[in-house]
């Protein structure tokens, strides 16, 4: 069981990708916590990070499930 | 209406959109990349997007914008790289006076810029020679 992390604008240049494949675990909390490597060059951006499961904005309760995508979006700059 | 999309936007297109008999105010608000970027000289500016939540977002502040002020609002908005002095950004408002639509054109530029999911991404510097 995996999950999709996206890494949007600036975060891709901060993870080193804009996207990855990481084990699945049952909430964004969960995920968070647990740090997959790919995420430690985020931890300092984290605060200002908005995160969405399957293109809907998310919290660290959000359950996750088996192919679910996880886009991390830093503070927008877009007009 | 709402567009994302790769090469050149025009002000006609969005205008088009919002046509209407009864909309006797139009209001188009066009953002180009500057050529100074923080003191600097820069040639282009790229943009990306996290297309399906920005559509949504967008569409988002056109039914708003039509609930608030009656107003119908098109939005272009490209992404990639974008040469300075074109067009990044194009909103065109319709409505029946000219109070709503000013208004809910500012509404709509300050909403895309504070909320909608799109980065510049890359300034490009101007080559020394």
């Amino acid at each position: 069981m995996s999950l999709r992390l996206l890494f949007l604008g600036p975060a891709a240049r901060w993870a080193g990708t804009r996207e990855v494949e990481v084990p699945w675990r049952p909430t964004l909390g969960d995920l968070l916590a647990d740090e997959p490597e790919v995420l430690a060059p985020l931890r300092p951006h984290l605060a200002s990070i908005r995160i969405a499961v399957n293109q809907e904005f998310a919290g660290m309760k959000t359950e996750l499930h088996e192919g679910d995508e996880v886009a991390f979006l830093p503070p927008v700059s877009g007009g | 209406m709402v567009r994302i999309t790769e090469g050149p936007i025009l002000e006609e297109d969005a205008a088009e959109e919002v046509w209407g008999l009864d909309r006797g105010a139009v209001v188009t608000f066009t953002g180009r990349v500057r050529r100074l970027e923080a003191g600097r000289e820069i040639e282009a500016i790229t943009y990306e997007a996290y297309k399906p939540m920005a559509l949504r977002g967008l569409d988002r502040i056109v039914s708003e914008a039509r609930t608030r002020w009656g107003a119908r609002v098109a939005i272009l908005h490209r992404f990639g790289r974008v040469p300075v002095g074109e067009a990044s950004l194009i909103v065109a408002v319709s409505a029946a006076h000219r109070r709503e639509a000013f208004e809910a054109c500012a509404f709509a530029v300050e909403g895309i810029k504070k909320d909608v999911p799109i980065w510049k991404v890359e300034y490009e510097k101007v080559d020394a020679r």
